[in-house]
């Protein structure tokens, strides 16, 4: 019975796994064959000869590598900027007390059910003004500040007992100083798992950027492999090197980190 | 606010940037959406005008307003539901004692999250591919004719469904995990005891003990549902007959593409009113 049983959960399981599994490997797959090679019928699941033609062409005559370093340097000033305003808020939101601080809190918390999109036509005019659109200006910008990430490190904080920085005061230190050498390497797993959640979300971004940056040169990987859609339709096997090319930094990144990755989805999700 | 205070100073930063790069935006929209904001007026502000409802008048006899309503909330109300369910079945199965890595398998399920969409997009193209695809050969071996996935009008929403299901799966999974290992394991011990068999140890205590877990999956799911853009983006472009444009991406077109921003700011905040009145029904739904 017991037997049986384990069976049946773990083939479901391994049905599952391979489904999800599928449509990436294929990608790898096509990403390898020789143009036009994917388009017989029955399609056919592995290389017959291995190529890498398609991803010289993506270096040598696509520029990828400018779109490569395009979002790597947006990922990572936004990860980085965004790491410092909202720790400094998540904390004080936990460990600091001032007039309004719950009040304002929850007024963030309610906040988050506000779609992005209903503040994009303003912030795309508003950023115009400041002369940040089609520069990495009009992504970095707005990206400093996200009330997941304040929430996120908020709920870690708390965590930190009240005694330990009372101790700290008593000795005369300031609350600068306090949160530099007391709090913060307290806090520092969650700043890992936000560092991933926000570096993860500003490569994966596709909307915005495609709206704000005009000129190919500045353009994402992501809406960079979009106009390649449109253009090299045809060319199946370029398309998906360019997609493998655009998942490889991620995956790689969430497969080291992901047990931060992991617990940081989970203490965002667990009700106060 | 005591200007002294330290705490002042932590949160000013931040706040400052939210309050410049995402409310003020926000209001503005709002207040954009009663004016005839358009290409001119870019150019030449003297030209704006106050229009008062006008906008919201247009979009109700707009055909295509109506089409993109009735889309976004196909997905969100087949989609979401769809994809909370298969979270909760892979959550119950990683979670089940007798799994042999259940690690391994949580951290598959949890691939497609992390994947960028356009990439994606990309792959699934091509598995709709109506003559080349993997799933339309799939379907031949068993016998069923082949379907236009996204070139008939019928099918071109579900496929959306589908792959939408297949890349998010894995967040809320991940979170029901969470709530099902919270519950404690004497729970199950005394409906054993009380003679209650798995589904019913299911029905009377699982489910109930995931609750909460349930409420903030529902609304996260649902927000993000409403919120559709990428996805015909890329994959149909709204189409085919516009049975896939959903309403952000007609603001996307309406605004970015025309730059009728008043109108787009308008679409924008019916789908704002919408995701608010959901939100608070879901919470006034569940309150115990």
């Amino acid at each position: 019975m017991n037997r049986a049983a384990a069976v049946t959960v773990n083939a479901a399981l391994a049905a599952l796994a391979a489904v999800t599994l599928f449509p990436l490997l294929w990608m790898l797959s096509v990403s390898l064959m020789p143009a036009n090679a994917a388009l017989h019928l029955p399609p056919p699941l592995l290389p017959e000869r291995l190529t890498l033609e398609h991803y010289r062409t993506l270096f040598a005559q696509l520029d990828l590598a400018r779109y490569l370093a395009n979002s790597s340097l947006l990922a990572i000033a936004v990860t980085a900027l965004s790491l410092v305003f909202n720790t400094l808020a998540g904390y004080a939101f936990a460990k600091l007390r001032f007039a309004g601080r719950d009040r304002l809190f929850r007024l963030l918390l309610a906040a988050m059910a506000i779609p992005g999109q209903v503040a994009m036509l303003p912030l795309f005019l508003l950023l115009k003004q400041l002369g940040l659109i089609n520069g990495y200006g009009g992504v970095i910008v707005p990206g400093m500040a996200g009330i997941f990430g304040i929430f996120l490190v908020r709920q870690y904080a708390l965590s930190i007992p009240d005694s330990l920085l009372e101790a700290a005061r008593i000795d005369g230190a300031g609350e600068l100083r306090i949160f530099l050498s007391l709090a913060l390497p307290l806090l520092s797993p969650i700043l890992v798992t936000l560092a991933i959640f926000t570096f993860l979300g500003a490569w994966n971004d596709f909307m915005w950027p495609l709206i704000v940056l005009a000129d190919s040169e500045r353009h994402t990987l992501p809406v960079a492999l979009a106009n390649l859609m449109g253009e090299h339709a045809l060319d199946t096997e370029l398309m998906m090197a360019g997609a493998v090319l655009t998942l490889l930094p991620v995956l790689a990144l969430f497969l080291a980190l992901q047990r931060y990755y992991v617990e940081g989805l989970v203490l965002g999700s667990v009700k106060e | 606010m005591r200007l002294g205070s330290p705490g002042v100073w932590f949160v000013a930063p931040a706040l400052s940037l939210l309050t410049v790069f995402f409310f003020a935006p926000v209001g503005a929209a709002l207040l954009l959406s009663f004016t005839d904001f358009d290409i001119y007026a870019l150019g030449d502000l003297s030209s704006l005008r106050w229009i008062g409802l006008g906008n919201y008048q247009q979009l109700s006899s707009s055909l295509q307003f109506w089409m993109a309503l009735r889309n976004t909330g196909y997905f969100v109300v087949v989609g979401g539901p769809l994809s909370v369910a298969v979270s909760l079945a892979a959550a119950l199965l990683v979670n089940h004692r007798l799994v042999r890595w259940p690690s391994v398998f949580r951290s598959v399920f949890f691939v497609p999250v992390v994947t960028t969409l356009v990439a994606v997009a990309v792959v699934w193209r091509y598995l709709y591919h109506p003559r080349y695809g993997f799933l339309n050969h799939a379907l031949a071996v068993v016998g069923i004719a082949p379907v236009d996935w996204l070139g008939d009008p019928r099918w071109a929403m579900p496929s959306i469904i589908l792959m939408a299901v297949w890349k998010n799966f894995g967040f809320n999974m991940i979170v029901f995990v969470a709530g099902l290992q919270s519950i404690p394991r004497r729970l199950y011990e005394a409906a054993a005891i009380d003679g209650a068999g798995a589904f019913r140890q299911f029905l009377h205590v699982t489910l109930p003990a995931l609750a909460p877990t349930f409420l903030f999956v529902t609304i996260i799911t649902m927000i993000g549902h409403f919120q559709l853009f990428a996805e015909p983006y890329l994959m149909t472009q709204g189409g085919p007959a516009d049975s896939t444009l959903s309403l952000g991406l007609l603001m996307f077109r309406e605004g970015f593409r025309w730059w009728n921003v008043g109108y787009a700011s308008s679409i924008a905040f019916v789908l704002f009113a919408l995701i608010a009145c959901a939100t608070w029904l879901q919470l006034r739904l569940r309150k115990p």
